[in-house]
This record gives C-alpha cells, sequence and structure tokens, in this order.
C-alpha cells in the first residue's frame, strides 16, 4: 500500500504529471483494465441504428463492439469475435442483419447476440448453445439517446458517472426544436502518433487557441479567438468523474444575440428560429439561442464541441484516433446544413482546426520523450480558482482547471485501492 | 467524340496541365496553385468510399471556391504549424485518361497518384484516384472540380494538411 501510494505521488501531484504517464507502455496496458476496460465508456448514438435490425460497429479501446437494434428495437453491445475461435463475425462498417455468421466455421449468432445455429451440430450433442453467445459489454446504458457501456459487471450508475455533467447534454439537446441530437452526417476518422491523454487534455483547454489557431481566426476573420483571450469572462470547469468544460455562456450573454455562439442570426436561420418559439416559446428558445452549445468533455472518451462530436479512441501508448461528425438536430434542417459545412472545414485530417490540433498532440508526444524536465506542469490558475453557485471549481478560460480535475480523477481510478 | 489527332492533342494538353498542378503542389506554391481553379471551383476529397453525398455526409475536405481561397491563405499565414515546416512531397501521376462521361462543356478526366510525404511526424505513403473536370477559360485549361478518392479513406488516417 505504502509503496503504491509513493509510486503514484511519484506521478501526479496537484499541479504537475510525470511525462511517463504518456509514454510508458505498462501505464498504458494499466489504462485499458483500470478505466477503458472499466468505466462507463461511451459507444454510440441510438440515432445510429434507427431501425429493426441495424447495426454499426463501434469500439471501446482497441475492442470491437457491435452496436446492434434486435428485431423487437432493443439496443445489444455485442463483442465482436465469435464464440468459438474468435474470428470477427463482422466485417462490415455498418448494415442491416437480424444475424452475424462467423466466416470461419459458420457459426451464427443473433442480433441480440444467440447462438443460433453452427455447422455439423452433431459434434455438440448435449451443448448448451446459451454457454456460446457473443460476449456483451457487461453494462449498457444511455442518456438521452447516447449510449455509454461498461465492461465492468459492478460499478457506479451511469447517472452518477456523468453526476452534474449530465445537465451538458440536457442543454445540448434543447439546440434541437424536439429535443433530440441525430448522428447521422457519418463519421471522419483522424489517426495521430500521440498517446489519447494528450487529446483528452486538450479538449478542454482554453490556453491555446489563441496560439494554436492563430493561423485560421486570422484568415477567416473570426470572432472565436476572443473567447479565449484575457480578457474574456468564459470559464473553464471541473465537473468531477473527469469531466470537464469551457463554459463559453459568459460570453454568449453578454452578446446577448440569438445564435451569436454560432455566428450566424435568427434571419438567416428563420425557419429553426421559427420552431425554436414554437417548441419552447419566445422567452426560454431566446435564452436557449444565446447560450449556445456546450463545449464539455465527458471522461474519458465523448467530446462535445459546440457544433460536432469526437469520440476519443485509444489503439497503443502512441496511436490514437478521433471519430468525428457533426450533431444534426431533429427538427433543424437549415441548422443541420451549416452545422456539417462548418464541422467539415474545421474539423478531421484536413480541417482548420484539427490539423494543427493534432501537430500539437504529436509534438508533444515526441517532446515528451526528452527526460527532462521530467513533470508536465499544469500550474495555470491554481491560485485562482474557485468554487461556483453548484460547488464545481472553475477557473479562467485559460486556466487548467479542466487538466487537474482529469488527472485528479485519473488517479483515483488507476490507484490500487 | 474528338478525332484520333485532336483526342491526342488535348491528352498532351491536359497531361501537362496535370503535372504542373502535382510539381505546384509538391512545391507548396499556393497562390500558383490557386490559380488553376476556374470561379465555381469544387474541391473534394471523400471520407468513407468514393460514392457518399457530400451535401449529407462528412467528407475529408468539401470545399467551394471561397473555402479553397481560405485554404490556400491559411497555408500562407507562415502559422499553420502542421505546415510549419512544409511536409516534403513528391508525388507521381499516372493513368491520365479522357472520360467519355457527360461534362458539359468541361472536360472530365481521370488519373491515379501516388504521394511521398515525408513530415515531422513519419514517411506517409497516400495513393488516390482523381477525378477531374477541366475547363478552357480564355484559352488556357483550369479546373473546375477535383475530386480525390483515397485508397484508404473508410480507414483513420492521418493528418493530411498539404494539398492533395
Amino acid at each position: 500500500m505504502n509503496i503504491a501510494i509513493r509510486a503514484w505521488d511519484g506521478l501526479i501531484r496537484r499541479d504537475r504529471v510525470h511525462g511517463s504517464l504518456y509514454t510508458d507502455p505498462a501505464i498504458f496496458a494499466a489504462e485499458l483494465e483500470s478505466i477503458w476496460y472499466r468505466t462507463w465508456v461511451y459507444v454510440g448514438h441510438e440515432s445510429e441504428v434507427p431501425n429493426a435490425n441495424d447495426y454499426v460497429v463501434k469500439s471501446i479501446g482497441p475492442q470491437s463492439i457491435i452496436m446492434t437494434r434486435d428485431e423487437a428495437g432493443k439496443i445489444h453491445l455485442l463483442l465482436n469475435r465469435c464464440s468459438h475461435r474468435a474470428n470477427q463475425v463482422c466485417s462490415f462498417d455498418k448494415g442491416n442483419a437480424r444475424s452475424f455468421t462467423c466466416p470461419f466455421h459458420a457459426w451464427t449468432f443473433a442480433n441480440d447476440g444467440r447462438l443460433v445455429g453452427y455447422a455439423f451440430p452433431d459434434g455438440y450433442e448435449g451443448q448448451d448453445r446459451a454457454a456460446l453467445s457473443l460476449a456483451r459489454v457487461a453494462r449498457m446504458d444511455s442518456y438521452r439517446g447516447f449510449i455509454f457501456g461498461s465492461l465492468a459487471a459492478e460499478g457506479p450508475t451511469l447517472k452518477e458517472h456523468l453526476g452534474g455533467a449530465a445537465e451538458t447534454i440536457d442543454r445540448l439537446v434543447r439546440t434541437s426544436p424536439e429535443g433530440e441530437v441525430e448522428i447521422t452526417a457519418g463519421f471522419l476518422k483522424h489517426r495521430v502518433k500521440a498517446n489519447w491523454k494528450f487529446i483528452l487534455e486538450n479538449e478542454c483547454d482554453g490556453y491555446h487557441p489563441a496560439f494554436v489557431h492563430t493561423s485560421i481566426f486570422g484568415v477567416a476573420d473570426s470572432s472565436i479567438g476572443k473567447l479565449y483571450g484575457g480578457a474574456s469572462t468564459a470559464l473553464t470547469r471541473d465537473y468531477g468523474n473527469g469531466h470537464t468544460e469551457i463554459d463559453l455562456r459568459p460570453e454568449f450573454r453578454k452578446r446577448d444575440e440569438p445564435l451569436s455562439w454560432f455566428g450566424t442570426s435568427e434571419d438567416r436561420l428563420p425557419d429553426y428560429a421559427a420552431r425554436m418559439k414554437a417548441a419552447y416559446g419566445d422567452k426560454t428558445a431566446r435564452e436557449i439561442m444565446v447560450d449556445g452549445t456546450p463545449h464539455v468533455m465527458i471522461f474519458p472518451n465523448l467530446f462535445i464541441a459546440e457544433i460536432q462530436m469526437f469520440v476519443i479512441q485509444p489503439l497503443a501508448v502512441d496511436d490514437s484516433v478521433q471519430h468525428v461528425t457533426a450533431l444534426q438536430f431533429k427538427g433543424a434542417p437549415d441548422l443541420n446544413r451549416r452545422l456539417r459545412q462548418q464541422t467539415m472545414g474545421s474539423v478531421g485530417p484536413a480541417g482548420f482546426l484539427l490539423a494543427d490540433d493534432s501537430e500539437m498532440y504529436e509534438r508533444c508526444h515526441r517532446g515528451v520523450q526528452a527526460r527532462s524536465p521530467e513533470w508536465v506542469y499544469l500550474g495555470r490558475g491554481e491560485k485562482r480558482e474557485r468554487r461556483d453557485e453548484l460547488g464545481f471549481t472553475v477557473g479562467h478560460v485559460t486556466d487548467e482547471v479542466p487538466s487537474r480535475g482529469i488527472w485528479d480523477h485519473y488517479r483515483k481510478l488507476m490507484e490500487p485501492v | 467524340m474528338l478525332s484520333r489527332e485532336s483526342s491526342s492533342t488535348l491528352l498532351a494538353a491536359v497531361t501537362a496541365f496535370l503535372y504542373r498542378e502535382a510539381r505546384l503542389q509538391d512545391e507548396h506554391q499556393y497562390e500558383a496553385w490557386e490559380k488553376l481553379w476556374t470561379e465555381d471551383g469544387v474541391y473534394w476529397v471523400p471520407a468513407n468510399g468514393a460514392d457518399i453525398n457530400p451535401e449529407k455526409e462528412m467528407s475529408i475536405i468539401y470545399d467551394n471556391r471561397s473555402r479553397i481561397a481560405l485554404r490556400v491563405r491559411q497555408l500562407m499565414s507562415g502559422k499553420h504549424y502542421t505546415q510549419t515546416p512544409q511536409s516534403n512531397l513528391r508525388r507521381l501521376i499516372s493513368n491520365i485518361e479522357l472520360m467519355d462521361e457527360e461534362a458539359g462543356e468541361d472536360i472530365a478526366v481521370a488519373s491515379n497518384s501516388m504521394i511521398f510525404e515525408s513530415s515531422l511526424r513519419d514517411d506517409t505513403l497516400w495513393a488516390a484516384r482523381n477525378d477531374y473536370r477541366l475547363r478552357f477559360v480564355e484559352g488556357e485549361l483550369r479546373m473546375a472540380y477535383k475530386k480525390v478518392t483515397l485508397v484508404n479513406n473508410s480507414k483513420a488516417i492521418y493528418t493530411l494538411s498539404f494539398l492533395v
């Protein structure tokens, strides 16, 4: 016990973390066990399997997960591994199928995971087929259409895991006049040669945009840069459980202009504005359209970035993928079109923003190979952080409140009990 | 239908144009490359196959003319870190064909490309099918449309910040 505590004190302190946490393959292996295969991980969205027998292949870390909707409409998270000799039973990204037949020995599984047949069954007299179903993600739960899985049979509920951050998803879905997000635009898959935590920490790092994104803010005449400037009233927030946010509402409320958060106005999206007012009433619709959508990183892998959604997938200690798509809001076709256009310009391998972010992850990953200083310093704003009215830690938009929150939770998950 | 002579003359002109475009891209001559576009140019790099609907689904690049200009301005800014320093590039263009498809006044052309990129991250090999619609504007060939279908566009790919 003492040795373990000393070991973690040597790796994570309040204002700094040890560089080896990003590069040590043994740490990565331990993270898979203690984080990715244990805590709640975002897997997919209900709208990706809208019809009976639809499926889509997703992941939890390096593990392939088939998300299916069965004939009766129930959603399942199945591990993509034949219960016989481990061949992958599904080789397509998505489709519609009542069953999956393994190509190796023709074992066939219903889309709820049940083994329904195998070739030459006379060799299996007395076999209990139920014991040979496809494995399932031990626990599955959803929140407002977002489906999460935990590979641990026991642990906190999804509601407990989301905690205060659930409210950010409530805020998100209210951007739709029908209260629903739809994930229908397909994903870009952006690979980086960097540890996944460089991505995780960057998502709510409000210190970097003014520098990393200066090339696009300058030439696009963007007002985004000001949100992340020294004079900004926007906040960073630590919701606990590793969930972090950049809360831009104080700046948008100062502007007090509906849809300014998206760089547009009610005149340019009249159909959307009218539908919002019809759905929520003039006053509430205006508040929603002034506040905009959240910028929140749900630990460990779901990043909602105002107009798009990223899903972080770690493959190896220095190999990670960001899956990204435009958020789409049910009942908002004119808004959705602009969301797709903006998202395509901004993110993915050739995105005006993400091409530079990914460059930073990779340079950090190479940089941290140098052994001195041993620490990555995360002390920005430590002396001025405070509690908000709900008791969450908040700081200036450029402060490293989110990184400190992430590492605090990380240590709780990783440290042997 | 063009005669054999005029067809081979056109193919020679098209081939020279594609080689020139390739050289401008490899050598990061962004402004000269931008001048190859018509005023209504569309630059499209689809994701997840060749046949997606770019108006409904995510593409790696789906630039109209003004966004092509924005892309070039970002590259010219000197602060686009993913291209500072610039990737070292050389690409081979081959299998150039004049295609029969109806393209109005435009000339439908296809080619294959293989691009070797050497960047800070690593050396990366890219391969693509390129579909063009070219147009004579004041006697010079210009691009009205370029679609780059990367062979591996259904998989997770590294940052693609040079002009492909």
